[in-house]
């Protein structure tokens, strides 16, 4: 019937146009009303209110004796919180911008607290956990695809893309940070 | 056309009414209206009540009663008692902050592994005052006060029914026979007659409850200046815990408004559609 | 109608590649283009409407699976986080708990229109016995929904149907025990409910494809009742795109309003408050009652004083559905031509609605408070017990000796020749007599 474009009633061709529109808006309202209903849908699959309520964490990192790393979770992922040595920070301090993105390690800490490394524990590649104090620069190695990462967390050989990325967060007192 | 909608939508009502439960041969008299604001689809909750709702449950429901499903978050959200626009979420609402930590949350030490009790966070839920069910009853003559989290939800009429329960104790007619550690309310669900005396076509409405009068007048200080009286206090924590019990239902009434609008609009083009593609049909 | 010709003509390369390979859109188009008689009424769109309520269900349960949790401990809880924390889960679950009940309404609509215009008699029995399938798995992916909350009716709706299987002689109760995965309703059983509640809906969908293809081979019933010749189908039928597309179309908004109405503002209406106080297997509810759609079958079940045949009872007033195109004697189809049927089956509809209003009282108590009263056998005359028991008599006498009975006696108005004889006589004569031109549709 589709192809029918007679006008019983006789009206001129060209008035077709203007009677279409209400089937135009009529359909229009259809797509409209299938598109706000899929929303909620697709929506519910986002985090929840709880869940972005956990989204913060606090840690004294006093905690972590020189040397060591402490693994602690946010948002259900990995932190590492390394307390590096005195000759870690200078092996990594004698090599300014390296890694990817080329950076120096007092971009990657704060200010007062350097010594203390925070980063997320997924190597950047296919979010492995990455080994501590193994690899070619005294960092981290991942196993899963080989990459190596120095004491900075900077990628410095191997397939992962990024550094270890730096999540936000703050010294809220003393040596105690908040993740998030 | 018109005459077979009206028929479907009165099937609709006769079968709601279908729905609704039987009583035994005893009955709970019928809740009194507290007239709340948040009855009626365009009805919407008012936020100083809500907060004063809150004040009563902490400072006299929460000795007894639990209400696991409520996180402190949940009071900062919007539409809830303590929902402020300034704050970026519900959980650094400072209202929130402080009421979460008055608390005192059982946790175990990240790094001995010791059960110890901290202060909350707004992500934590409201503390039991029971450590488990059991330890609840045993303390209560063997009746666990129930958790209030969905109680508006689980019964009929649930504001109301609330408001009237709690401001509806009297004294047990002379002729009705209360045990120990009972308490008679005329708006509480039970049967009467087995306990009843007197003429035994005039049982009176009402059942048991082992809760007793727990509010009086002046028992909260309100920090609104609003005069503590047992009925306001019993139409505030009413409010409140219609709230808690769905604190969606504002977002949700609001939206329908805008889902019918839509709907009215829709339904009006696909008729004028519908007219002009029957037009020329004998049916 | 039945097997009309295919009026598809691929027209793009594309569409001429995928025909001799996949012809879906062949089917597509032969399905729109499908002549369906002019005269169908709005009783006639609500299959269109079931099909989305369908539709709405599968998905809207789907991402509530997302978030549910099917264990004793946490399913309540995980249900109220849907509606708390969840985006716009409050949305999703109050429109899957409304929908089952619309859903119901639809369908009940559905088979009492049925009914009415004898769309169960030959050529279209497996129609409406493929509809009657749907129907009894409806009934079962219902209850077996309604336990998932773990609310009080949860708990014990499920503990008293699986008591149901009890009641079978020798086998009842190791197969009841088998059901539940254990001696009482616990994990086990919840998660299989979860399960099959999962997996029935597109066992559904798949009996509703196949209530479609006999509905198209077997071609549309109408309210005439009679079946259009083929020299006839031009005048008297239409195609079924954009006619009855818009049709449908328009009254499934208005189903649609009735539901955002039920969803918005009344969620709890149709359903019980004690299912929202958590399963407690200590404590049994003061009065136990299913959710509407299933009281009528509820009250039949009480009737019988015999456990084991209420239980019978109970399956039979479904399984009569399925040979009732074997009751029915009569040659019309349509009752708009049967005078005395039209009555019995308006007596019908109203003793469904009572038998409903049964379920939901005790048994024991007056119908008509006040009235005086005897006992007769096990309970007064004047209680539920027994106007449930008169009740069960009428649903099971309009199949079994009403419809048999009525279709040998029953002198039939005249039937009209053909569907648009009853039109012809209207005021719209002159504009009927011009063969039917759509407007070019949008």
């Amino acid at each position: 019937m589709a192809e029918s474009v007679v006008n019983p009633d006789g009206t001129p061709e060209g008035e077709a146009t203007r009677r279409d529109f209400i089937h135009i808006a009529a359909g229009a309202a259809a797509v409209g009303a299938g598109v706000m209903a899929a929303w909620p849908l697709i929506n519910s699959m986002n985090p929840a209110a709880d869940t972005l309520a956990l989204s913060t964490v606090e840690f004294d990192t006093s905690k972590v004796a020189g040397g060591q790393q402490i693994v602690i979770t946010w948002q259900g992922k990995p932190v590492f919180i390394r307390n590096r040595t005195a000759a870690e920070l200078q092996r990594i301090n004698a090599e300014a911008n390296v890694g990817s993105p080329p950076e120096a390690d007092s971009a990657r800490v704060k200010a007062g607290h350097e010594a203390t490394l925070v980063v997320l524990g997924n190597c950047t590649h296919l979010g492995c956990i990455p080994t501590f104090g193994t690899g070619d620069y005294g960092g981290w190695f991942c196993p899963c695809h080989g990459s190596h990462y120095d004491a900075s967390g900077r990628i410095r050989k191997g397939p992962a893309p990024l550094n270890l990325i730096v999540p936000d967060y703050e010294y809220t007192a003393g040596s105690t940070i908040r993740i998030g | 056309m018109s005459l077979s909608l009206r028929k479907i939508a009165v099937a609709a009502l006769a079968i709601a009414a279908i729905s609704s439960p039987a009583f035994a041969a005893g009955e709970a008299k019928h809740p009194r209206s507290a007239g709340f604001s948040f009855e009626g689809p365009l009805g919407t909750f008012d936020q100083t009540q809500l907060q004063r709702g809150y004040k009563v449950y902490r400072e006299v429901c929460s000795a007894c009663h639990s209400m696991d499903l409520l996180s402190f978050r949940t009071l900062g959200e919007r539409g809830g008692p303590f929902y402020d626009p300034s704050a970026p979420s519900a959980a650094e609402n400072r209202f929130v902050r402080a009421i979460a930590a008055e608390a005192q949350i059982a946790d175990i030490d990240t790094e001995t592994g010791e059960p110890i009790m901290r202060p909350g966070i707004a992500a934590d839920r409201f503390p039991s005052p029971w450590p488990n069910r059991t330890a609840g009853a045993a303390a209560n003559g063997g009746a666990y006060p129930p958790d209030l989290s969905v109680m508006a939800k689980a019964r009929k009429d649930g504001s109301n029914y609330i408001y009237s329960l709690l401001s509806g104790y009297v004294d047990p007619p002379v002729g009705l026979r209360v045990g120990a550690g009972q308490y008679y309310n005329p708006y509480m669900m039970g049967d009467m007659t087995p306990f009843w005396d007197g003429d035994p076509d005039k049982v009176p409405y009402g059942g048991f409850i082992a809760m007793p009068p727990v509010l009086s007048d002046g028992q909260v200080t309100y920090d609104d200046g609003t005069e503590a009286t047992v009925d306001q206090m019993a139409k505030d924590v009413a409010a409140f815990i219609t709230w808690a019990s769905d604190p969606r239902a504002v977002e949700r009434k609001q939206t329908g408004m805008g889902v019918l609008a839509f709907l009215a609009i829709f339904g009006g083009l696909t008729y004028a559609s519908y007219r002009r593609i029957w037009k020329n049909v004998a049916h | 109608m039945s097997g009309h010709e295919s009026t598809y003509v691929p027209k793009t390369g594309v569409e001429k590649w995928l025909d001799t390979r996949l012809p879906i859109v062949r089917f597509g188009a032969d399905y729109l283009a499908l002549p369906t008689p002019k005269n169908l009424n709005y009783w006639y769109t609500f299959g269109a409407i079931l099909s989305i309520c369908l539709v709405v269900q599968i998905v809207t349960g789907i991402f509530l699976a997302m978030h549910y949790q099917p264990n004793t401990e946490m399913a309540f809880a995980s249900v109220e986080r849907i509606m708390r924390d969840v985006n716009g889960g409050w949305l999703i679950r109050y429109v899957h708990q409304t929908g089952a009940s619309m859903f119901f309404i639809a369908v009940y609509i559905h088979m009492l229109r049925g009914l009415y215009y004898g769309s169960y008699k030959a050529p279209r029995e497996m129609i409406w016995i493929l509809g009657c399938l749907i129907f009894f798995l409806m009934i079962a992916t219902a209850f077996l929904g309604y336990v998932l909350p773990w609310g009080q009716m949860s708990y014990w709706g499920a503990e008293v149907i699986t008591n149901l299987i009890g009641a079978i002689p020798l086998i009842g109760e190791p197969v009841l025990i088998w059901l539940r995965g254990g001696p009482a309703i616990d994990n086990a059983t919840l998660n299989r409910f979860f399960s099959l509640h999962y997996l029935l809906p597109f066992v559904i969908f798949g009996v509703v494809v196949l209530h479609l293809w006999a509905l198209h081979t077997a071609g549309q019933n109408n309210p005439v009742g009679i079946l259009i010749p083929k020299e006839r189908v031009a005048k008297d039928t239409v195609p079924f795109h954009p006619y009855y597309t818009v049709k449908d179309g328009f009254a499934l908004i208005l189903f649609l309003i009735l539901f955002s109405i039920f969803v918005f503002f009344m969620p709890h209406a149709l359903g019980h408050p004690d299912n929202y106080i958590p399963a407690n297997p200590l404590v049994t509810p003061p009065h136990i009652v299913p959710e509407w759609y299933l009281l009528p079958f509820y009250a039949i079940l009480r009737a019988i004083p015999d456990k084991f045949g209420g239980v019978v009872a109970m399956f039979a007033a479904i399984g009569v559905l399925f040979v009732l195109p074997w009751l029915d004697t009569s040659k019309v189809r349509s009752m708009r031509y049967r005078p005395t049927a039209k009555i019995f089956y308006a007596i019908f509809v109203v003793n469904a609605f009572v038998l409903g209003w049964c379920g939901a009282m005790l048994p024991d108590a007056p119908v008509v408070p006040g009235m005086p009263s005897f006992t007769l056998f096990d309970g007064e005359l004047n209680s539920y017990l027994w106007l449930t028991r008169l009740s069960t008599l009428y649903y099971f006498a309009f199949f079994l000796v009403i419809l048999p009975y009525l279709g040998l006696k029953e002198v039939p108005l005249k039937i009209p020749a053909s569907i648009s004889e009853p039109v012809l006589k209207g005021p719209d004569a002159m504009t009927a007599a011009a063969p039917a031109a759509p407007e070019k549709k949008g």
